[in-house]
């Protein structure tokens, strides 16, 4: 799992990204910002945490409820912790067509996981999302922001055992 | 012929050096220093090129729409949400030759007189955003984005903003909502988003492959273009290709292909899969009407079918369906109807953001009963139940997705009743892992 967000600062690199981003809209408008803040929390600490959010919301000067609001909303966000690894893998019907039932029953009995759940040693969390953009070259799943594409059984056991090193 | 993807398999195309080799940015140099704006939206308008991102709609006349009030900034949006199961031809455009979005980017921003531009990218495809980044940071060094690009006076500025992974953002005023930072609610419309978008400016959105094709109009001439395709479908599309085909992928083809051809010519998706035959096919994205074999490489009228938005959408919502975004997902007898029409039922559920009650209810209701047939629980009532939910949803909304829900259930309903009729009729050999409609015996 995580570690706690108890000291929520940004890394001096990810703060200077921060106003980077910040810098990037009109005057008035720093709001537009809240999105791609939040994709930065989540790659700092893995997930968003309450704590991130009232961060969020202060350097944005909004209220916190409307970071909730947004982070509620767009399921990208990870509201709570998750494992080292979140696969998550396409269940749209072209991915399906293209033999996606097989391959990700084969991914939850290897993992030993049903989906929303963590391996109990918290290296994986695995999630149901629907179409990624790559139906032609499906079966697919994400791992942050790798694309692994064309899956098989054999390729899917690839990937575990490398990122199980 | 092919204006989107002619270079695109160049070795270090993503790259400005290799992209200008190539002719790049030529049509920027062009518009700029020996075209006025006006001149820009001209050229666009001859070319009668469509909005690709599903509704087809006139580029050029859009933009001729655009509220020009002084002092007020206006803005172009590039719509690179791209979520419509089945369509990814803008994830391949993007990640495999950046330069031709970016350079579209300025040309239409120039044409539009924006000085700030957003491409709008799903959340998902953060690795794409780190591309298209790189490339307009190449693209500043070399002069021609910034602060007075080509000593002409014309300031650009590009932002690339992530979304957080829902498919409702990819309507454009939810996708609007979603730039201001918020959930990504579709606005009431009128105001449209040419009076009042972005912060309340007059803004265009336009799709990632519709503002690619700018360059090759403006080097080319708009007519040029038009005289590409057929009829009001002029010019080149990108279909996506899925499901159960030999070779799934990208294919740029100029509009007017027969759908036989783009289906069974090695050229394109090369035919069904070896010891498999047609069953079905969904043309234009999970959204359009699902159409059976004796439908798709002809008309009910037993015309060639072509990939054009007319000869598609012929025989209306009876017997045709839509060219939409060119997600052409592909169907094997293999495919059980039902299940896939569940699973695009599932998909809107999940997709509703939930404002207009017809979607949000009608939506998780469609799912239920559906889920209900497929897992052998259904009765013949619920068929017409399913037709009469899609109805009451259909044209009750406030955004188009209440369509896309219903038109995907009830075209299978129209089309392949008989699928849902055995599932009732037959729950124990319906609910077998893989079962299917036996077709083959129907046929032969
Ligand atoms: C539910 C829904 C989803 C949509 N998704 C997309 C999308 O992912 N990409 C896109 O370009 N247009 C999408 N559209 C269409 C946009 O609202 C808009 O018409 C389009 O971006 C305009 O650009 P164009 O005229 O260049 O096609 C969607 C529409 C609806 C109703
Ligand atoms: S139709 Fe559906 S998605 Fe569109 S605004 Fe209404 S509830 Fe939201
Ligand atoms: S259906 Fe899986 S990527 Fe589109």
């Amino acid at each position: 799992m995580s570690t706690q967000t108890t000291d929520i600062k940004f890394t001096p690199e990810n703060l200077e990204k921060a106003h980077e981003i910040i810098a990037r809209y009109p005057e008035g408008k720093q709001k537009s910002a809240l999105i791609p803040l939040l994709h930065l929390v989540q790659k700092q600490w893995g997930w968003v945490s309450p704590e991130a959010m009232d961060y969020v919301a202060e350097m944005l000067s909004i209220e916190s409820i409307e970071v909730y609001e947004v982070a509620t909303f767009y399921t990208m966000f990870h509201l709570e912790p998750v494992g080292k690894h979140v696969i998550e893998y396409c269940r749209t019907g072209p991915c399906c067509l293209m033999g996606g039932e097989k391959v990700y029953d084969h991914l939850k009995q290897r993992l030993g996981v049903q989906t929303g759940q963590t391996t109990p040693d918290g290296m994986f969390t695995l999630k149901e999302v629907e179409c990624l953009a790559a139906c032609g070259w499906g079966p697919v799943f994400q791992i942050r922001e790798k694309y692994y594409m064309n899956l098989t059984c054999d390729k899917v056991d690839e990937i575990i055992d490398e990122l199980s090193k | 012929m092919k204006i989107l993807t002619q270079h695109i398999n160049e070795p270090g195309i993503e790259t400005f050096d290799v992209y200008r080799k190539h002719g790049g940015y030529t049509a920027v140099e062009k518009a700029i220093k020996s075209m006025t704006p006006d001149e820009v939206v001209e050229e666009v308008k001859k070319s009668g090129v469509r909005g690709r991102g599903g509704a087809g709609f006139p580029m050029g006349m859009k933009w001729s729409f655009l509220a020009k009030p002084e002092g007020v900034p206006r803005y172009l949006v590039c719509n690179a949400d791209e979520s419509e199961p089945g369509t990814f031809k803008d994830h391949y455009l993007m990640k495999s030759i950046p330069h031709l979005l970016i350079e579209g980017m300025i040309v239409s921003s120039y044409a539009l007189g924006a000085n700030k531009s957003f491409i709008y990218v799903r959340g998902e495809l953060l690795y794409v955003i780190a591309i298209l980044e790189k490339a307009i940071a190449e693209a500043k060094a070399k002069g021609f984005l910034g602060k007075n690009i080509l000593g002409s006076g014309y300031d650009l500025e590009l932002v690339v903003q992530p979304g957080g992974g829902a498919y409702i953002c990819g309507e454009e005023t939810a996708l609007l909502e979603s730039l201001e930072g918020k959930r990504g609610n579709p606005r009431n419309k009128p105001p449209f988003p040419a009076v009042k978008g972005l912060y309340q400016c007059p803004t265009v959105v336009n799709n990632v492959e519709s503002i690619s094709n700018t360059p090759w109009i403006i080097n080319n001439g708009g007519e040029a273009y038009a005289a590409l395709g057929v009829g009001r479908s002029t010019g080149t599309k990108l279909i996506s290709a899925s499901g159960h085909i030999r070779k799934p992928g990208v294919y740029e083809i100029v509009l007017g292909v027969p759908v036989e051809e783009f289906i069974y010519s090695d050229e394109y998706c090369g035919g069904i899969r070896d010891g498999h035959y047609l069953k079905a096919l969904v043309a234009g994205g999970s959204s359009v009407p699902i159409l059976p074999a004796n439908l798709i490489t002809t008309t009910a009228n037993n015309e060639p079918r072509l990939m054009t938005y007319e000869s598609l959408s012929d025989g209306g919502f009876a017997t045709g369906t839509m060219l939409g975004s060119g997600g052409f997902i592909v169907f094997d007898e293999t495919a059980c109807i039902v299940k896939n029409t569940l699973n695009f039922a599932h998909f809107y559920r999940h997709e509703s953001c939930g404002q207009c009650s017809p979607c949000r209810e009608g939506t998780g209701w469609m799912e239920k009963i559906l889920y209900r047939i497929e897992n052998g629980r259904g009765t013949q009532a619920d068929i017409d139940l399913l037709v009469d939910v899609s109805r009451k949803i259909e044209g009750n909304t406030i955004c188009p997705l209440g369509d896309a829900a219903a038109w995907p259930v009830a075209s299978a309903i129209r089309h392949f009743r008989h699928e849902f009729e055995w599932h009732i009729s037959h729950p124990e050999e319906a609910t077998r892992p893989g079962a299917v409609y036996p077709t083959e015996a129907v046929l032969n």
